[in-house]
């Protein structure tokens, strides 16, 4: 044993609980962001890559058949293009939302239990979930960003754009993020979670959702899909920013006030949840 | 203990029968051993999640099927006949629900079995074979690609997409697609020792989905681009069955029979191999 | 009785450049009990993979039941019941099912294993566990199912790698009376481990390994006269004053071993020696008179602890 002496002026003196409890969420939120920083190339390299991936495929290949069919202007008189634009982008910040609320959550209640250890500290359930929302927000920030400069640079939105599509892009992943994270802190057996829901929820919704085809061209009882999900509001809402698709005043109401209360329910169910679980 | 054996083969005696046939210390003809552990294991998952696999090209299916098939009308097929759009991607998401199937078992299931659950150490110390693990693992992973291709089948056949009755032949087609895709993807898997890597897998997947002609003619792409992709093995499925569905029969299909014949050929080398390194060195 | 079940001759394992296993001999005879002793890395479970012909071996010969498993490693396999230091159960099938299924990996038929897996169950004591998850077992019912699996094809030798590694002691008597049982049927154990108590319980035969080699060989009891005295004594001074103390009673006995806790004194008479320690001045913080075991032997051989 070495006899190496330690200093020693106790927690009262270096802890300033004040300030530790207003800051709670964001030493989360720092948690999960140096997390996040170890798998920074491939966050980035996915980020690029897969949008690449879907313009070419959906965009350029389904596109030359749209357009050589019903002619350029097709779908609300613009190219398909620019009409999948917003789609793929609310598309890409709701799955950046969903990595960062939905692994965390799995290990932070079922695999390394490091909730557990956050809650023997100072913060609260409340803070734990706000510091999760708050870096999967920043990763979908980050991911929304990347795609809008790749999207650029196909040409399919304009630099008008940019900022009123990053918005509707984050109220999808605020939305999105925080009805997972309520989800996600239900599971206690993760067999098979990542499956259902990738293959029941994401998968159909992404379809589903006037993504790439105006909803209304859906069979009457497949349009339902559309209405509850995110993707179909956030895209909405992106396409009358983007390029200005006529709307009803009620229903641009109906778009921001839906993703806006999805987003504050979900963080208030996950915080009763995360409250009853870790301090039971 | 041992008196009740007395009128039953001993293990030893069973063991003795195969001696000194050829690559008895590689193949005991005992695969059916692991599709029975298989099936018991099965029982106790979640069906939910075996479901799970088969919906997803159902709903790519219905989304661009009816929905894109609106805006899209019809398309020219390989001979220059015009389909409809669902039946021109109907077979291509056919042969996708093969390769699922097959890929979910063979690879990430595999991955599980083989560094966490230690699994294929407690078969090869038994008296199998390691020819008897792969081809066991590998006919699994191939009976999952084919329920889900023979359900997709039944999804598509009343829906009027599959107009030729050489579409039949669809289902056996399927089975060859899965057996290639379950043999290659064990191989691919068994040297794989992280879950990064494993991720590359996916990472291939999504761009070979998207490529291979699923969901418009390869036509849209230059040339180089086209024969790139002509050399995937989901291009080939692909181009087999929907020629099989829409009845276009014709020598060509051949050449795509004897590309899976070689991926399951290479597939079953490699596994067998790797098991036989990883685990008997 | 004297068949040789296994036969190894200058038998080595090669990784790279690392030599696991460096020439060792060693001949197992029918219905005996023979012990593998050494510390981690000292080759056991290299030679353990050998012999349960799932290792190729680099050199040397290497028969069992007079078959190479180079050559005949199915066949060879058929007659071992193989239990591996970590459990490796099947987690996604039952109890019962882990019993029945690794009994079909060997080509036995339903309707023997349908009884087999019930004699099995009551041979484990787990036939209240028989639909049970393998999940929800504890450590010790794990490893005795771990071991009636390898039984489900009636093996005349049955490996056992670590047999009792992480269980509590009440877990370990248990599991040391099943093994008894089964030597009593004339099985062949063979053993690894590296507590020193199992091997003098279970083994009526072993070697004792380090860096490949084999140290010694006999009987615990042959072992013990040979390289350990009756009686050791054990003493401690606290961490300034052992070597000042060790220095002084170092003539004491008939061997001084110094560690760096405690002082042992390795002599016919422990009382005595504690005696003379006292006389000397030294008044040691504990002492401990207990009679020799393989740790100490160990110690001889090499120099060095067993379990560090």
């Amino acid at each position: 044993m070495n006899s190496t002496k330690m200093t020693w002026q106790g927690a009262a003196q270096i802890v300033d609980i004040k300030k530790a409890i207003f800051w709670g969420p964001w030493y989360v939120a720092e948690q999960r962001l140096r997390n996040m920083s170890k798998w920074l190339v491939s966050l980035i390299s996915f980020g690029l890559g897969n949008p690449i991936l879907f313009l070419f495929a959906i965009g350029l290949g389904v596109g030359s058949l749209v357009d050589a069919n019903a002619g350029g202007k097709a779908i609300d008189g613009v190219g398909y293009l620019a009409f999948l634009a917003p789609a793929l982008l609310a598309g890409a910040a709701i799955q950046a939302a969903m990595d960062e609320t939905s692994f965390p959550t799995l290990q932070g209640f079922l695999w390394e239990k490091n909730f557990f250890a956050m809650n023997a500290t100072h913060l609260t359930p409340n803070s734990i979930v706000i510091g999760v929302l708050i870096a999967s927000l920043i990763r979908a920030a980050l991911t929304t960003l990347l795609y809008e400069i790749v999207l650029i640079l196909f040409s399919a939105i304009t630099w008008a754009s940019v900022l009123p599509l990053f918005v509707s892009a984050m109220l999808a992943a605020g939305a999105f993020g925080a009805a997972m994270l309520a989800t996600a802190s239900k599971v206690v057996d993760d067999d098979g979670f990542f499956a259902i829901v990738g293959r029941f929820v994401i998968a159909p919704m992404m379809l589903f959702s006037g993504t790439y085809f105006p909803i209304a061209s859906l069979p009457i009882y497949l349009q339902p899909i559309g209405w509850i999900s995110p993707v179909w509001h956030a895209t909405n809402l992106g396409r009358v920013l983007s390029y200005g698709l006529p709307i009803e005043p009620w229903l641009f109401a109906i778009h921001i006030g839906y993703l806006l209360s999805m987003f504050v329910g979900g963080s208030l169910i996950a915080g009763r949840i995360f409250a009853k679980r870790l301090d039971s | 203990m041992s008196l009740i054996g007395a009128t039953y083969d001993s293990a030893i005696a069973i063991a003795e029968r195969r001696s000194g046939k050829l690559g008895s210390n590689l193949y005991v003809g005992r695969s059916s051993a692991l599709l029975e552990r298989n099936l018991l294991a099965v029982r106790s998952s979640t069906w939910l999640t075996v479901f799970s696999g088969f919906v997803e090209p159902v709903f790519y299916l219905l989304a661009f099927g009816l929905g894109l098939g609106n805006l899209i009308g019809g398309v020219t097929d390989g001979s220059g006949h015009p389909v409809s759009y669902a039946a021109f991607i109907a077979p291509a998401l056919l042969a996708t629900s093969a390769m699922n199937g097959a890929i979910y078992d063979s690879t990430w299931n595999v991955f599980f079995k083989m560094h966490f659950q230690k699994f294929y150490n407690t078969v090869l110390s038994t008296s199998m074979g390691p020819l008897d693990v792969a081809l066991g693992e590998i006919s699994w992973g191939l009976l999952r690609g084919l329920a889900y291709a023979i359900g997709f089948m039944a999804v598509i056949t009343p829906m009027g997409l599959v107009p030729s009755w050489w579409g039949i032949l669809a289902i056996p087609a399927s089975l060859l697609v899965a057996f290639g895709f379950s043999s290659f993807g064990m191989a691919v898997t068994s040297y794989f020792k992280s879950f990064q890597q494993m991720n590359w897998l996916n990472i291939f997947m999504l761009p070979m989905f998207l490529f291979s002609g699923t969901f418009y003619p390869l036509s849209v792409y230059p040339e180089w681009l086209q024969s790139i992709i002509q050399a995937f093995p989901l291009w080939q499925a692909v181009e087999m069955i929907r020629a099989l569905c829409l009845g276009q029969i014709g020598l060509g299909l051949l050449s795509h029979v004897i590309y899976f014949v070689v991926m399951i050929s290479i597939g079953l080398v490699f596994t067998t191999r790797r098991l036989t390194a990883l685990f008997m060195r | 009785m004297a068949e040789a079940m296994i036969k190894a001759v200058g038998l080595t394992k090669k990784f790279e450049e690392f030599v696991a296993v460096d020439g060792i001999n060693f001949e197992v005879k029918k219905g005996e009990a023979f012990g593998l002793l050494g510390p981690n890395g000292a080759g056991k479970s290299t030679t353990m993979r050998m012999i349960s012909a799932t290792s190729q071996r680099t050199a040397g010969d290497l028969h069992i039941l007079g078959k190479d498993p180079n050559q005949k490693g199915p066949e060879i396999r058929a007659h071992l019941g193989v239990v591996p230091q970590s459990d490796n159960l099947d987690r996604e099938l039952k109890v019962w099912e882990n019993l029945f299924i690794y009994g079909r990996y060997f080509g036995l038929s339903r309707a023997f294993l349908k009884k087999k897996v019930d004699e099995l169950l009551a041979f484990a004591q787990l036939e209240e566990k028989r639909d049970a998850k393998t999940d929800s077992l504890s450590g010790g019912m794990k490893r005795r199912l771990t071991i009636a699996r390898a039984l489900v094809s009636e093996p005349e030798i049955l490996l056992l790698d670590e047999p009792t590694t992480g269980l509590d002691p009440q877990a370990r008597h248990v599991l040391w009376d099943r093994l008894f049982r089964l030597k009593e049927q004339g099985v062949t154990l063979v053993i690894t481990t590296h507590y020193m108590d199992e091997a003098e319980q279970l083994c009526d035969r072993l070697i004792v390994m380090d860096k490949g080699r084999i140290m010694a060989e006999g009987s615990p009891a042959e072992l013990i006269k040979q390289y350990s005295s009756k009686e050791v004594l054990e003493v401690r001074f606290g961490s300034t004053k052992n070597a000042e103390a060790a220095q002084n009673i170092s003539g004491l006995g008939d061997r001084v071993e110094v560690l760096p806790d405690r002082i042992l004194i390795y002599t016919e008479d422990g009382e005595k020696v504690l005696k003379q320690i006292v006389k000397l001045g030294f008044e040691p913080v504990t002492s401990l008179v207990r009679r020799s075991s393989l740790e100490d032997v160990f110690l001889r051989l090499t120099g060095r602890q067993l379990v560090d």
